[in-house]
This record gives structure tokens, sequence and C-alpha cells, in this order.
């Protein structure tokens, strides 16, 4: 991160120049259609090879309430958000006296002419956007000016800061489609805005991008997409949902896409079926039935939603149903701050049921990863016959993200211990639906539409025998549940492995998981140049696994970094490791925020200096 | 698959099952419950259709009611699932394999309190199913509290008076477009097993609201639930027959038309209204509603066919599944092509 010095408005214009290395942020009112502009802005820079982010920091609400989308050029490759903001454009009259001070002193604040606030700094560049004229000139139709009204921020900038017309189409064509009169449209605006500035605007702030060779192979996308794609690679069958923010967009995407892949183009008969529930009870009742019937069955929720689930989850780890749920998780508890990202479902979601419960957990890092747990979480589900969740949460899932291309399944599918007629007919010996013949703690088991006649059993909540019989008597039951406890330490070796990034020397470690993971990686740059090295373990997977141990093991300190109150993956790596648990140290950060580098570093070393 | 019986002095069906191949496991219910009353209606009914057992999965919520799928069938698959969510996982389970045929049992309770949201929602989307209330408006399991569809004033031992009006099954069946509405009466056994054999002909939800009186809790004689009470008052809408597609020869002849009327199943069988007091016609739910509320205003148990519609898709129709069931569905079949995800990586930006 650049550090930028105080400059007056006067020598700004004599500063060294910053190119590829800064924030900017836009602040307007949402659905006023900021985000095509926002989105424009991000794509083109992408194409001009520059390593970019985008954060879109939005109210929960439908029309005019203050939002802001925040983007990062970073030439180093750094993607996570940065606590100050260089530039900042001010659409928005609510939050313009806020948006003004936000900028770094010898930042550049634009803002839309028609906003009468009086600029009382003299330490950043300002620039007016005659936003309304400029929409008007370019002969976009009365109708639809406001829609496109926020075009012009995005010509003005192009101008000012060197972003490339024909990537700006290239991104237009992208968002609409190809629909030749809304990029039209849209690009009279740029256009119009662009020359304006060229004629109008004196650049004096040294911000500015230029081409490279940063995204090479990359795409951009966001999680919920990708898990709705990787959900499709996955062969998913059935998928009952409801709506919820943050994570409506991932049954979303599964919607728009898998007629392609999936329809008989002969006979347009569908080999899956997705149902919008009345709740999530009904929507996670629906994804139990389905997956005790053989499909590859999933639901996708947020955290109010989960709340909601937890007795279908304990009847879907009793039961041994195998069922994928996403929890793109949002700030709680209750309603909370749906619009806003957290990690805060881990621990309820790790035990979510009442009594003795215990949940797989898969942890994607990357939009990427969301596409891989996608199709991965269905065969966890089925070789473990037991629901698998996965966290994903509203940055990675709503967010567009670079990120490499998705990978196809490296491994076939794994559709578990089922026994159909023929596998019935030669069973060893008596088929029993809960006998551990294998002695991993993993039985068999057969679906409905068997129809060999000893293929059928009675699923149950209420305590079951071997063969699936109601028993209450106690050994039945401790045996039973000794068995699940037997199944769930096998699980380990099937769960994704943690990823671990080492440094030569390094005795200090860092664990975090998901979104975070950007900030850490740059954190950890700057704790280096700091004279702190550090190794990082990504966790991808709970329960923990062999990696894990020895990393704490291994390490002197171990930095536990997490978007929650009360660091709960800390409490449960204490819980898995007490002995060592002196030496993990947790660093929580929970204001609804994506995680800072900056944030992370002082956090660490805050601690080191204790 | 079908395993024939081995004994051979049984009487076999077409299916060539005894009927001792349709029970379940002995009943834990009190002895003189309705419920195990229905569960034997529910065996004749399976039996006497030729139903082969692998090819029905049966469902329950939590409840007296939900225990009895135990008690029927041992050869189906079947899930006893949460109380008030039955209808959420016979819908999500269905879709495995849709030639197979779903009979539910559920109770007042599990419907009508803790269960009104999924019940409603069902009949919204008309799944395939056979939903039995064993309607006797009160909770067993835990001693005796009053459930939703019990009348107002009823009096119970450790309750006392119910000061509420009560929820009918039956008019909210119809107020939310069920596609076939019955009552019946746990006491009228060929009329509950002529129901059901009609239900499970039925392409679509099939709410059978049965009154089954709870001999331990909810039994005085003028309890709206109970046995005296319902014998009583009790008036069928008509003389109610179900036959079967291969049966219907007989219909030729054997009935003089003007005293019934007929409706055509969705699988070619036939439902045989036979007027008793007045011509019904089951297919008017405008008239449905009317004739169930005045009923319930003169104390009138009034059961038989109320409602069907046997046209409406249902929701496997709407769903456009292919013939082959879909948990035997392939990898090749579901997992997209190599090369088509080159296509989906291009096509992001």
């Amino acid at each position: 991160m650049a550090t930028v010095e105080a400059k007056t408005k006067k020598d700004a214009a004599n500063s060294k120049p910053i190119v590829n290395d800064f924030s900017f942020t836009v602040a307007t009112m949402n659905g006023s259609g900021s985000q095509t502009s926002n989105l424009t802005l991000l794509r083109a820079l992408f194409k001009m090879g520059i390593p970019v982010s985008g954060k879109n920091l939005f109210p929960s609400n439908i029309q005019g309430l203050p939002t802001w989308y925040t983007i990062r050029v970073n030439k180093n490759g750094y993607t996570a958000r940065c606590e100050s903001t260089e530039i900042v454009v001010a659409m928005n009259i609510d939050t313009f006296v806020q948006d003004l001070a936000q900028v770094a002193p010898g930042g550049a604040f634009y803002y839309a002419d028609h906003l009468k606030f009086a600029i009382d700094r003299d330490d950043i560049s300002t620039y007016p956007i005659p936003a309304k004229d400029l929409v008007k000139e370019s002969g976009a139709p009365a109708a639809l000016r406001d829609y496109v009204a926020n075009m012009a921020y995005v010509g003005v900038l192009a101008h000012m800061l060197n972003i490339e017309m024909d990537k700006i189409k290239l991104a237009l064509d992208f968002h609409f489609g190809g629909k030749q009169k809304a990029i039209d449209l849209n690009l009279g605006v740029i256009e119009a805005a662009a020359a304006w500035a060229a004629e109008n605007l004196v650049k004096t702030d040294p911000y500015s991008v230029a081409p490279m060779d940063g995204t090479e192979g990359l795409i951009m996308a966001d999680g919920n997409t990708a898990a709705a794609l990787g959900s499709i690679y996955g062969g998913v069958q059935f998928l009952a949902w409801y709506p919820i923010t943050p994570a409506s967009s991932l049954a979303e995407g599964v919607i728009t896409n898998i007629a392609e892949f999936r329809d008989d183009p002969k006979t347009g008969k569908k080999n899956y079926a997705i149902v919008q529930a009345e709740d999530e009870l009904a929507a996670i009742g629906m994804a139990v039935g389905a997956g005790w019937a053989g499909l590859r069955s999933m639901t996708s929720t947020s955290g109010p939603g989960i709340s909601l689930m937890t007795e279908f989850a304990g009847l879907a780890y009793y039961s041994e149903t195998p069922v994928v749920i996403w929890d793109v998780v949002r700030v709680g508890p209750s309603t909370g701050m749906p619009t806003r990202t957290s990690q805060g479902d881990l621990s309820m979601v790790y035990f979510l049921g009442h009594g003795d419960t215990q949940n797989l957990i898969l942890l994607p890092g990357s939009t990427a990863e969301c596409f891989e747990f996608g199709w991965k979480a269905f065969d966890l589900a089925e070789r473990i016959q037991t629901p698998v969740f996965v966290l994903s949460d509203l940055d990675l899932g709503m967010n567009q993200w670079m990120t490499t291309p998705f990978e196809y399944p490296d491994t076939p599918m794994d559709r578990g211990k089922v026994l159909w007629e023929e596998d019935l007919d030669k069973f060893p010996e008596r088929w029993g639906r809960y006998l551990d013949i294998d002695g991993d703690g993993i039985p068999y088991r057969t679906v409905l539409g068997n129809r060999h006649p000893k293929s059928a059993w009675f699923a149950r909540g209420t305590g079951h025998d071997e063969y699936a019989a109601y028993t209450e008597k106690p050994d039945d039951w401790e045996k039973n549940m000794a068995r699940l406890v037997k199944k769930f330490n096998t699980a380990r070796q099937y769960v994704p492995k943690p990823e671990i990034i080492t440094t030569k020397g390094a005795k200090t470690g860092i664990i975090a998981f998901g979104s975070t993971t950007p900030a850490i990686m740059e954190a950890r740059d700057s704790l280096a140049a700091e004279g702190l090295k550090t190794d990082f373990l990504r966790l991808r997977a709970l329960p923990f696994t062999n990696e894990v141990a020895k990393f704490v093991e291994k390490h002197d300190r171990v930095y536990v970094v997490e978007m929650n109150r009360d660091g709960q993956l800390h409490q449960l790596l204490t819980l898995e490791y007490s002995p060592h648990s002196e030496k993990m140290v947790s660093l929580t950060k929970h204001d609804g925020l994506p995680l800072s580098a900056q944030w992370v570093a002082e956090a660490v070393m805050a601690k080191e200096q204790k | 698959m079908v395993a024939p019986d081995s004994s051979k002095n049984l009487k076999v069906n077409l299916a060539g099952l005894s009927k001792n191949e349709y029970r379940g496991a002995a009943t834990t219910l009190c002895a003189g419950c309705g419920h195990n009353s229905i569960a034997n209606q529910i065996i004749a009914a399976c039996y006497e259709l030729n139903v082969v057992p692998e090819e029905l999965i049966k469902f329950s919520g939590i409840g007296c009611s939900s225990k009895s799928p135990t008690y029927f069938l041992n050869r189906s698959f079947g899930f006893n699932s949460l109380h008030g969510r039955m209808p959420s996982v016979a819908t999500g389970a269905m879709f495995g394999d849709s030639s197979l045929r779903t009979l539910a049992v559920s109770g007042d309770g599990d419907t009508s309190n803790i269960g009104l949201s999924q019940f409603k929602h069902s009949m919204r989307r008309n799944p395939p199913m056979v939903y039995i209330v064993e309607n006797n408006g009160v909770y067993g399991l835990t001693k005796g509290q009053f459930s939703a569809t019990a009348e107002h004033g009823l009096t119970l031992k450790y309750q006392g008076e119910n000061p509420y009006m009560p929820i009918d099954i039956v008019l909210e069946a119809l107020a939310s477009n069920a596609t076939f509405v019955a009552r019946s009466f746990a006491g009228d056994s060929k009329q509950v097993k002529e129901l059901i054999k009609a239900a499970l002909s039925h392409n679509g939800l099939a709410i059978l609201d049965i009154v089954s009186p709870c001999v331990t809790f909810n039994n005085r004689d003028d309890a709206r639930h109970s046995y005296a009470w319902s014998k009583e008052h009790e008036e069928a809408l008509h003389d109610f027959s179900f036959v079967p597609q291969e049966d219907e020869i007989i219909l030729e002849g054997e009935f003089d038309e003007g005293d019934t009327r007929t409706v055509k199943m969705h699988d070619g069988s036939t439902v045989l209204l036979k007027k008793l007091a007045r011509d019904y016609d089951p297919t008017d739910r405008f008239k449905a509603m009317r004739v169930i509320e005045e009923a319930n205003q003169n104390d009138i148990l009034l059961t038989g066919l109320i409602y069907v519609d046997p046209d409406r898709p249902s929701l496997l129709d709407i769903h456009q599944l292919p013939e082959k069931a879909l948990n035997r569905t392939t990898e090749k079949e579901l997992r997209p092509s190599k090369k088509s995800l080159d296509l989906v990586n291009a096509r992001m930006f």
C-alpha cells in the first residue's frame, strides 16, 4: 500500500504519479442504476490487465438509501478492502459531507454539480460532474435519463484515470448481453462525459491507471454464481430454496444456468427439479426428502434460514441423510445487518441440531473454490451420508472477484454406499440400514424405488437400531451415537485439506478461512516488511485434519483471524487442541465490512508488542 | 421384483401377494383407537388395488397418527419425519422416483397446529399424494391437550374448556384449491377404504380428513370427535364406491344412472356416487364449501367425497420429469462435459 502524504491542491499537480495503486469509492443512492456503472468500471480495469476488486456496501433497501461501491486497483495483486480511499465520487446528496471527509489527503473528489455544498478542503483535488446536463446532451430519452445518469461519472473517470474506452465497451457489451440499444444508450453518456472532462477539467491529482498484464488467465465472477455452476457440475438434482439476502443469487444462478446443460434437447424433459419453498423449514424439508430418495439435493440460505433449519439438520444428521446446505453468511444475531458480511455462523453450523450433533463444513476461500465445493459437497454428503454445510459469506457470494477459471471435477462422482436390487441379491449378509459392515462407521443404504422385497426401511428421527427398527434400549442408543462419532472421524480423510503457505524461518502462524484470505495474504507481506515472518494455514473444512494439528504444534504462536465477535474458530481450535490453547491468539473483527490487511497487520503487531 | 407369497394356502391378489404382505408391525396405540382401524383400511385398500408395496412410499410427521405408518406396508419405504413437516419431506422425496405412489398419515395437531403452513402450501403445488389426517381434536402423546380442530367449548380433563374457535381441515383444503377433498369417520370402514382407493388413484393431492376418535382423551359422548357423536351425527353425502379401471365393464347396466354420479379419475378408474339424501356434485367447489359450512352449523358430520378436480396437473407433471427415475440417473447424464466448462469460463468476464 503506497502511503499518501498530505498535499495541497497547488502542489498536487507536480506530485509523482501514482499508477495502479489506489482505491476509489462511488457514493450513490441504491436503486439508481449505479451498480451497472460500477461494474462497468470494475470490468474495464480488469480487462486492462490491472488487478482489481470491487466491494458493494449497500443497505437493506430497494431504493433511496445510501450505497457505496469501492474499487481497488493494485499492481501487486492485493484485492482486500482498503481502509483508505484516495478517490471519492459523490453522487448522493445525503452523504455528501461524509463522503468529502473520507477522501485521503492528496486525493481526488468528484461530485455531481447539482449538489450544492461548500467544499472546505484544500488538501485534495475537486472536480465537478455535470451529470444531468451530460445525460440530456447525450440524447438519452427523457424516460431513461435517470437510469443512465450514473454513466456520467464513468465517462469522467475514464478520461481522468486513463481507463481505455474500448475496454469500457467490452464491459458494457458483457453487461447488456450484446443488446446494442442499451450499449449505445449508456456508451453515449460515457463518451459525452469523457469528452466534456477532456475539455473542461485539469487534472491536479496523481492517481491514474495504465494497462499491465496482471489479470491474464483470470476470470471475474461472484461466489454465488460460481457455487451455482459448481452445483450443476456436481449433478444437482433437487434444489429447494427460500429467498434471502445474500443467498438468493445462488439458487437463482442454478435456475438461470441449469436448463442449458440438463434439459433433454429433444423432449424438453428435466432430470432435476427446483422448488421455491414457502419458508426455510419447507426448503430443507424438501431437500432432506430428496436426499433420502437418492437425489443430489441442496438448499441455500443465510443465518436466519439456518436457524429455522436446525431441527431438520438434526434429523438429517441422525437419520444419515445426504443433503448440501449453503450458508452465505451475513451479520447476525437476529435480522442483524442483512447486507453486511460476517463469519459468525461457524460454531452454530458446526453443532447445528439439538443433542449431540456435529456437522461437516466446507469453507471456500475464493470464487473458484465456491465452484469446486459446489460439486465436491455432493460427493462428501453421499459418501458420509450426512448434511454437508458450505459456509460462504456476503462478500464472497455477492461481489465480483478475480479468480482462476473454474476447474473441471478431477474425480468421478462418488455416490457413496447405495445398494440397488442386484447389490442386495449379492449382499453377503443380512443388510441393515445402520449396520457398520466396513468398520468405518458408514453403513450401506437403499433408496426408494428399489424393487427388491428386502430393500425397504423406515427412516425416523426416533431411536433406531442397526436395522432401522424403533428402539429405546440404552445400549442401542449409545452404540449408534458412538458409530456416528466413528463416521465423523472417517470424514476427516475425505474433507478438503487446508492450504498451507510457509515462509522460511517463520515461527508465527496465522489460521483463517474464507473471504478474509486476501487480507491475510497482504498483511503477511506488510508484517514481513516489519520483520515478522508468518506461515499461513487457510482452513478449507471442518472437522480439523492432521495438518491443522501439525501446524498448531509447529508454531510458537498462532493467530486465529476471523470476522465474528467471539472468535468462533479460535474456540473450536482450543477445544480440539487444548494442550496448545495458550499459544493460540484470537483476532476478531465484526463490523460487517470485509477485512482489511491494515487491520490484520495492526492487530497482529499489537499482540506482538505485548 | 415382486416376491410371490410362499405360503400356498393364502389367497393372493393380482400382484401375487397375500394380505399379509401388506401388514406392518403390531400397533402400539391404545385399544380402540380410530387410527388402528384406518391402518387396517389402508392395508385392505392397497391389497384390493394390487399395489406392489415397493411401489408406494409412506410418510408421517409426529404424533399418535404419525406412528401408524409402521403398522402397515412393512415392505414400503417410509419416513417418519418432523412434527408438522411431513408435506415437505414427502414433496422432496417423490422426485426420486415419480412412478411410485405416495401415502402420508398426519394428525390434527401435526396438520392444523404446527403444520398448517406446510399443509396449506402443499395444496398449492398439488403433489400426487394421499394425505390422511387422523383427526381426533386432541394431543395424545403429550396427554390430552386441545388441538386446533377441537370445537369451541369442548371440555377436557386437565385443560378445562376450549375458549378458541376450531380450524376445519376440509374448509381449509377447499380454500387452498386442493384437488381432492374427502371427509370420513374411522367407524365407517367401508367408506374409509373406498375413499383411500379413490385417493390412491388421484393424480394430485388427496386430503382425507377422517374423524378418528381418541378413546383415552377425547371420547365423551357429546364431543365432536367421539365415536358416539360421530355415529349419531354422520350423514353420508352419497354411497361411495371406487371402481378400478379393469372392472369398469361392471358399471354398465348395474346401476340406475338416475341414482348415481360418476367421476372419471385421471388413471382411468371411476368413482361411483350413489345418491342418498341429496344429489351432490363433487366437482363444484363453491357448493362444496357451502355444504360443509351448513353441515357444521347444523351439527352434522357430513362424509364422502366433497370435492374433486381430477385433471389439474400434479407437481410432478409441472416439473416435466423424464420417464426414468431421477434417482437412477447416471453421472454421464448429470455432469456436463468438460468441453462445456471451457465455454462457461469463456463466458465469464
